[in-house]
C-alpha cells in the first residue's frame, strides 16, 4: 500500500470522531446510527469504509450522482434503475442518518496544523523530491498515489506518520476492484523475475488471471504474462515509500504535513 | 408432388419446430442448444469435438453482437438450426445469424414502472417449444413469442410485481408446459414453481414452495412469517423424463439474515423439490441448509446422472451448493449419499448420516457483525455447474476462500420493499480468487482446480472435446484441459463475465458463445 490507501483508511477510522467535533448539526446518536446503517445496507457493496468495491467509491469530495443533499437522499432513497443501486427500504429519518454519514466519507474539515504550508510546499518539491513518485493537479509521478486532494482524504496525524514511518499501517487491500474504474489501485508492491532472469518490481496497476502490469519507480509500465515469468510475488502490507524521518527536521516534518493538509483541490 | 412434400420439410419453417422430443432427445443434436442447461439434465456439456486440446490455440472470434441497452447481461442463448435467440437488457429478444451474427428480428418490450429487484435487471435465457420462444420478465410476465418473427403471441401473468416479485430465470419447456420459476427472496414474497400450457398461457399447476396452512411443513414457520418468508426459484431446474419429474432448487427464507421471527426449518427454503411434471405435486425434498441466515440460496442447477454408489448403480443428482457443500442424493427418492464441502467453510461441523448440517455455534449473524465462511457469494451461485459423461467430472466456478461479515437488524415487512433483516460486508484486505473446480461426481473429491485472480458468477461448459470453457471477472473467456484443469486457451473479452456459454455447430463447424458486457461472443477455430 499505498500511502493513498493507507491514509484513506486511517482517516475513515479517525473520521467519525473528527466528523463529531466539527459538524454540530448531526448529534452523535444519529451519527452512529447512521454509520450502523451504512455498514449493514450499504457497505457490502461500497466497502466497510466506502471505498468502494462492487459498488463505486463514496470516500470521494463530489459524488457524481448526488451533488448534492437532496440528489443524494433521492439516490438512496429510490436507488438507481438499471444499475444494482437498489431502492432503500430505511424511512426517511434512516435515509438522513446514512445520507450524513456518506456526506462526510469524502469530507474532511481543515484541521488546525501548526506547520507553514508554502515552506512545506518547498520542501516537497525540493528536498523530499516527493514529486517523482506523487502527483498534484496532473504534475508529478505516478508511482505512489495522486495527492490532488489529500487533505480532503487524510487528517494530520495519519499523513505525519505516513512520512516518518510508511510501512506502518498498510491494510492488505480492500476489495479486489474499485467497481466503477475496474482497477485494484490499491498499490500493492509486486516483485518479478522474469525467465532470462531480470528482476522488476514495482506497484500494481492491474492484473487478472493470467497477467500482471505493475508500475516501476522511474514511472515505467511493465506487462507480463504469468506464464512468462520464472517468480511473481505480490508485497502484502509493505509500501515502497521511503521514511522521511531522518530526511526531515521536527519542523519540517510539520511543514510538509501543513502542506498536505492543505492540499483540497480547486477552489 | 414428392418433391413439393420434401421440400415443405426442409424449409426453415418446419426446422424450427423443436418438440419435445427433440429436447428429450439434445444430445442426438449436438449443433443445437435446445433448452437451458444444454439437456433436461442439467449437465451444460457439448457432445461436440472439433475443437479440442490440439487445436484450441486456434480458437478466434467469429463475430461479436454488441447489445444496445447497458446493463448486466446472463443470457444463456438457444440454438435451432444456425439461428441464435437470446435475451438482452431490459426485455428485448434477438434472433441471430449464427454464421454472421447479424440480426435476423428482435422483439423489444416496454419497462414497467412497477419492477423491483435486488441485483439489477439480469435475464439468463429463453426456452422453446414448437415453434414458440417463453421470456419471463422483470415484472413478472410470461410471454410467448412466434420464433420465426418475434411476434408475441400471448403473455400472462405470472405474480404481481409490485409485491416484489421479478423473473430472471429461463422457462424451462417439459412436454406440452412451461415451467417458470419466481425471484424476489429479498423482498418477503412467497415462493412458488408454476407451470402453464405452451399454446394457451393457461396456467396448469403452481406450487407453493412455502407450505400453507394445513400442509406438511407448514409449522416450520413461527406465526404468519411463512406468508413473507422467500423461497424463491430463479434459477432454471432440471428434468428426469423417464421418472417424469422435474428437480428444482429454491431459495434463501426471508428476511435473509434475521431469522429471529421464522423460528423453525423454514421448509422448503434452501431445498432441492422433485416434483411431478404433470400435476406439480411435490414428489419428495431434501432441504441443505435449514433456518438458513446467512443468503444460502439452494437455486443452483441441479446435475442428473446415474452412478456407482456403494457398489450400486443409481439415479443420482448433484448439487453444489451456495452453502459450500456438494451432495450427491438419490434422485429417485432423495436419500442422501454423499456430501463434502468444496471450499473453506466455518459454519457446519461436517453433515450428518441424513446429510443435515452439524451447526457450529456463534455463525449466525449479529448487530456487532459474525465473520462466516463462506461469505455473501457463497461456494457458489446460479451460474451454471458442468458435468461430462466422458470424465464423469463434475466442474464448478466457485468462491475460493472468501469470507465476509453478516449483520442482522430488526425489520418490518412492508409490501414491495426490501426485506433482508441484515446486511454483510468485506473484510478489509480480502482480495479472495475464484477457482475452476473440477469434482469427482460421485465421491465428491476434488480431482483439480483451476485458480482464478478473482471470483465471478460465470458458468462453465464442458465438452467431448476434452475442454471445460469458463470466465474470469476481469474479462477472459478460457478453456482448461478437462481431465488435467490446465489453461490452454484465453481470451480477452474486455469486461466482467457473469454468464453461461454454449456450444453449437453453424455450417457443421463447431461454435462457442459467451456473453461479456453488453456483447455476445462467437468462437471458432479459423
Amino acid at each position: 500500500m499505498t500511502p493513498r490507501k493507507r491514509l484513506q483508511y486511517v482517516f475513515l477510522l479517525l473520521g467519525t470522531s473528527l466528523f463529531l467535533q466539527t459538524q454540530p448539526s448531526t448529534s452523535a446518536s444519529q451519527l452512529s446510527q447512521g454509520e450502523r446503517l451504512f455498514q449493514v445496507q450499504c457497505a457490502g457493496c461500497h466497502g466497510p469504509k466506502g471505498e468502494g468495491g462492487s459498488g463505486p467509491t463514496l470516500a470521494t469530495p463530489t459524488l457524481v450522482r448526488a451533488t448534492n443533499e437532496a440528489l443524494l437522499i433521492k439516490v438512496i432513497a429510490d436507488g438507481i434503475p438499471g444499475t444494482e443501486m437498489p431502492r432503500s427500504r430505511l424511512d426517511k429519518e434512516q435515509i438522513k442518518q446514512v445520507a450524513d454519514f456518506v456526506r462526510r466519507l469524502g469530507q474532511l474539515p481543515p484541521e488546525r496544523v501548526t506547520g507553514d504550508p508554502q515552506r512545506g510546499k518547498e520542501l516537497y518539491e525540493t528536498k523530499g523530491f516527493c514529486a517523482q513518485c506523487h502527483a498534484i493537479n496532473g504534475r508529478g509521478g505516478a508511482f505512489g498515489p495522486d495527492l490532488t486532494v489529500i487533505g480532503l482524504q487524510r487528517g494530520a496525524r495519519h499523513l505525519r506518520e505516513s512520512l516518518t514511518d510508511p510501512g506502518a499501517d498498510v491494510p492488505k487491500s480492500f476489495s479486489a476492484f474499485r467497481g466503477d474504474t475496474g482497477l485494484p489501485e490499491n498499490y500493492l508492491q509486486v516483485r518479478v523475475v522474469t525467465k532470462d532472469g531480470r528482476r522488476l518490481s514495482g506497484a500494481r496497476v492491474n492484473e487478472d488471471t493470467f497477467s500482471i502490469q505493475f508500475r516501476d519507480s522511474a514511472n515505467r509500465v511493465h506487462s507480463f504474462f504469468k506464464s512468462d515469468l520464472a517468480e511473481f510475488h505480490k508485497d502484502w502490507g509493505k509500501s515502497s515509500m521511503p521514511s522521511y524521518r531522518d530526511v526531515f527536521s521536527k519542523a519540517e516534518l510539520d511543514d510538509v504535513v501543513a502542506y498536505l493538509v492543505s492540499l483540497r483541490g480547486a477552489k | 408432388m414428392k418433391t413439393i412434400i420434401l421440400l415443405l420439410l426442409i424449409t426453415p419453417t418446419a426446422l424450427a419446430q423443436v418438440s419435445y422430443e427433440r429436447i428429450r432427445r439434445a444430445e442426438a443434436e449436438p449443433g443445437n442448444w435446445l433448452t437451458y442447461s444444454g439437456n433436461y439434465q442439467g449437465h451444460r456439456h457439448s457432445p461436440l469435438k472439433e475443437i479440442n486440446p490440439a487445436n484450441v490455440a486456434r480458437l478466434k472470434p467469429a463475430w461479436v453482437y454488441q447489445m444496445r441497452d447497458p446493463g448486466k447481461v446472463q443470457t444463456s442463448p438457444i440454438v435451432v438450426d444456425g439461428i441464435l435467440y437470446i435475451t438482452e437488457k431490459p426485455h428485448v429478444v434477438t434472433a441471430l445469424d449464427g454464421k454472421t451474427g447479424r440480426p435476423l428480428w428482435s422483439y423489444r418490450r416496454a419497462v414497467s414502472p412497477d419492477i423491483r429487484g435486488c441485483c439489477g435487471q439480469p435475464n439468463r435465457g429463453l426456452a422453446i417449444l414448437d415453434d414458440t420462444l417463453f421470456l419471463g420478465t422483470m415484472d413478472s410476465k410470461l410471454v410467448a413469442l412466434d420464433v420465426r418473427t418475434g411476434k408475441q403471441r400471448w403473455e400472462v401473468a405470472v405474480a404481481d410485481p409490485k409485491l416484489g416479485y421479478s423473473i430472471t430465470v429461463a422457462p424451462l419447456a417439459v412436454k406440452d408446459k412451461v415451467i417458470i420459476g419466481i425471484a424476489g427472496g429479498e423482498y418477503g414474497i412467497r415462493g412458488f414453481l408454476d407451470a402453464y400450457d405452451a399454446k394457451t398461457g393457461k396456467q396448469c399447476w403452481r406450487l407453493w414452495t412455502i407450505p400453507g396452512p394445513g400442509e406438511f411443513g407448514h409449522d416450520t414457520w413461527e406465526g404468519a412469517s411463512w406468508k413473507t418468508g422467500g423461497a424463491a426459484t430463479w434459477v432454471t431446474g432440471a428434468y428426469d423424463p423417464e421418472l417424469n419429474l422435474i428437480y428444482w432448487g429454491t431459495g434463501n427464507p426471508g428476511p435473509d439474515w434475521n431469522g429471529d421471527d421464522r423460528e423453525g426449518d423454514n421448509l422448503y427454503s434452501d431445498s432441492l423439490l422433485a416434483i411431478d411434471a404433470d400435476t406439480g405435486k411435490l414428489k419428495w425434498y431434501f432441504q441443505y441448509t435449514p433456518h438458513d441466515v446467512h443468503d444460502w440460496d439452494s437455486n443452483q442447477t441441479p446435475v442428473l446422472f446415474d452412478g456407482l454408489v456403494d457398489g450400486r448403480m443409481r439415479k443420482l443428482v448433484a448439487h453444489a451448493n451456495r452453502n459450500a457443500f456438494y451432495y450427491v442424493l438419490d434422485r429417485v427418492t432423495g436419500e442422501f449419499l454423499r456430501g463434502a464441502p468444496f471450499i473453506k467453510q466455518t459454519w457446519a461441523k461436517g453433515l450428518d448420516a441424513k446429510g443435515h448440517p452439524i451447526r457450529l455455534p456463534d455463525t449466525f449473524p449479529t448487530i456487532e457483525g459474525t465473520v462466516v465462511h463462506p461469505g455473501i457469494g457463497g461456494g457458489t451461485n446460479w451460474q451454471s455447474p458442468s458435468w461430462s459423461p466422458l470424465t464423469r467430472l463434475f466442474y464448478v466456478m466457485a468462491h475460493d476462500g472468501q469470507a465476509q461479515t453478516y449483520f442482522k437488524m430488526k425489520e418490518e415487512y412492508r409490501p414491495g420493499e426490501s426485506f433482508e433483516g441484515g446486511g454483510f460486508r468485506n473484510l478489509i484486505g480480502d482480495e479472495p480468487p475464484g477457482a475452476v473446480k473440477a469434482i469427482e461426481a460421485e465421491t465428491g473429491k476434488i480431482r483439480w482446480e483451476f485458480k482464478t485472480h478473482s471470483y465471478t458468477s460465470a458458468g462453465l461448459l464442458s465438452t467431448a472435446g476434452s475442454l471445460v470453457f469458463g470466465s474470469s471477472g476481469e474479462g477472459h473467456f478460457f478453456a482448461l484441459d478437462a481431465e488435467s484443469g490446465k489453461p490452454l486457451w484465453r481470451f480477452q473479452t474486455g469486461a466482467r463475465i457473469t454468464a453461461n456459454p454454449i456450444s453449437f455447430l453453424v455450417d457443421g463447424k463447431q461454435h462457442v458463445a459467451i456473453a461479456s458486457g453488453q456483447a455476445l461472443f462467437v468462437f471458432a477455430i479459423d
